[in-house]
């Protein structure tokens, strides 16, 4: 199979794609979007700028989900644990979860370990820049802007400005290695 | 490559010490929510074995460890086993059967942390052994004056008290000198060394130590259960000497100098009472940043029971 690329202006869409799912879902009620570092961040951050003309209250934070993984152990090799900055109160609130990338769904798992340790939402919806389904949690997004269908073992390797320094999605085909059982560790991707 | 274990500063790399200074703040954002607690150790159990009487360093690491979900156990040595006539090497057998994942180790003697980290598979975190370090006080400490000055690089800092038997002189010295900080040691000529490291300054005297303009005043800690008591006459006139008193407090109010101390304080020796009011003292700073730190070190630790 080929390797395949998504180019900036599909990224630009998508993300005009989630504000618009999120704008007419929402109807100006209170949000606050959250993003997951990282790249979920820079995601969230632009649908906040997409959002930012309309009459809605908006709050944006971030979350590092480090510390809440299942797969912590293999992580601990290089442990690149950021700052959690979330400013405002999550009792009660409207949070919409922001991450680049769908796979496994352990990370939004992780994610909502961590939210809950700072309050009790009143209610949480998903929003993805990219699913590439495989799910392993039970675990749906409520806005999607790009459905990819991908194999279980290829990578999906999103590059943003803001992050990387370059604008790209590369769907990398991998082939898993023969009478092998292969079990990859759930890569943030 | 992740380390078993945190013995001293100096041998860590500099880029360990970043590593570990910038890991500490995403812990304090912690302290700040609804639950203070992250599952990053859940199930890993941590065993606090102190040969020597700690009220700070021992529940400062405890809480740490509990707001990372570990199971924590106090090995009560002082009361049991010694008197029982046991060899640190029999507990430390105890203690591989009890596959216990980190121990947190202060003694009296230098190096034993070393000596127990090599029989262990267990991570082991000196925290405090003799005159000898207290690496994790030193990063809390550095931490501490990052807070500060995000640029600590060419920052004096001015460390005040018995340097000689003082394992936090010893383990913070070494860690500013790595971070660029200028350090000058101050004291009774009988409690600073004659030879400090090269880049040390050695004052005697508070006025020429406090002409040399720092940005951060250290007092160490009168050690009354130790030996220093000896190596000045009384307590009255080294609080003259060399304690902050309510004259020089105004002096450093004016200059506005940060005022740190590992505590505990003893008041009218190190310090007047004043102080404790010093809007630039960071001594609370310290107390919770050393928890903070003191996570930091536990995530990045890696029990050898763990290594693929």
């Amino acid at each position: 199979m080929q390797e395949r690329i998504l180019t900036a202006d599909d990224i630009a869409r998508g993300v005009t794609k989630l504000a618009n799912d999120i704008r007419a879902a929402t109807r100006g009620k209170p949000i606050c979007l959250v993003g997951i570092r990282s790249r979920g961040d820079e995601v969230a951050e632009r649908v906040l700028n997409e959002l930012a003309g309309d009459d809605q209250d908006l709050s944006f934070g971030v979350l590092d989900i480090s510390l809440y993984r299942d797969d912590y152990e293999h992580l601990h090799e290089n442990p690149a644990l950021q700052e959690s900055d979330i400013p405002f109160t999550i009792n009660g609130a409207h949070v919409i979860l922001v991450d680049d990338v769908l796979f496994t769904g352990r990370t939004i798992r992780a994610a909502l370990d961590a939210l809950s340790d700072y309050g009790r939402p009143a209610k949480v919806e998903l929003a993805v820049l990219i699913d590439r389904g495989h799910r392993e949690m039970p675990v749906q997004p409520d806005y999607t802007a790009i459905l990819l269908d991908t194999r279980r073992l290829d990578h999906v390797h999103v590059s943003l400005e803001g992050t990387d320094g370059k604008e790209e999605v590369r769907i990398i085909p991998k082939e898993p290695l023969p009478s092998v059982e292969t079990h990859e560790p759930a890569a943030g991707e | 490559m992740p380390r078993k274990d945190l013995l001293t500063i100096a041998s860590l790399e500099r880029g360990e010490i970043d590593q570990l200074l910038d890991q500490a703040a995403p812990f304090k954002e912690v302290f700040k929510r609804s639950v203070k607690k992250v599952p990053a150790l859940k199930g890993k159990s941590v065993l606090m074995l102190f040969y020597e009487p700690s009220t700070r360093t021992h529940s400062s690491f405890e809480v740490a460890a509990k707001r990372l979900s570990a199971d924590v156990t106090n090995f009560d040595v002082s009361q049991s086993s010694i008197t029982k006539g046991e060899s640190v090497r029999e507990t430390v057998e105890t203690l591989q059967a009890m596959r216990t994942d980190y121990i947190i180790v202060r003694h009296g003697r230098s190096g034993l942390p070393g000596l127990i980290a090599a029989q262990t598979h267990a991570s082991v975190v000196n925290a405090g052994d003799g005159a000898h370090a207290h690496p994790t006080q030193a990063l809390l400490d550095a931490f501490t004056i990052k807070e500060k000055f995000p640029e600590p690089c060419g920052k004096k800092v001015l460390v005040i008290g018995d340097i000689l038997h003082s394992r936090v002189a010893r383990s913070t010295t070494a860690i500013l000198g790595m971070l660029g900080v200028r350090v000058a040691w101050l004291g009774p000529g009988s409690l600073v060394p004659k030879n400090p490291p090269p880049e040390v300054l050695r004052f005697t005297n508070y006025g020429e130590a406090m002409a040399w303009e720092p940005d951060v005043v250290y007092l160490l800690r009168v050690q009354m259960e130790r030996q220093s008591a000896q190596f000045f006459p009384s307590l009255r006139e080294y609080h003259r000497l060399y304690g902050i008193t309510e004259t020089r407090l105004e002096d450093l109010r004016a200059r506005g100098l940060y005022l740190m101390h590992p505590g505990p304080v003893n008041r009218g020796v190190e310090l007047c009472d004043a102080v404790m009011n010093y809007e630039h003292s960071l001594i609370n700073d310290q107390v919770e940043n050393g928890i903070a730190i003191r996570m930091a070190v536990l995530y990045s630790l890696r029990p050898k029971s763990q290594m693929g």
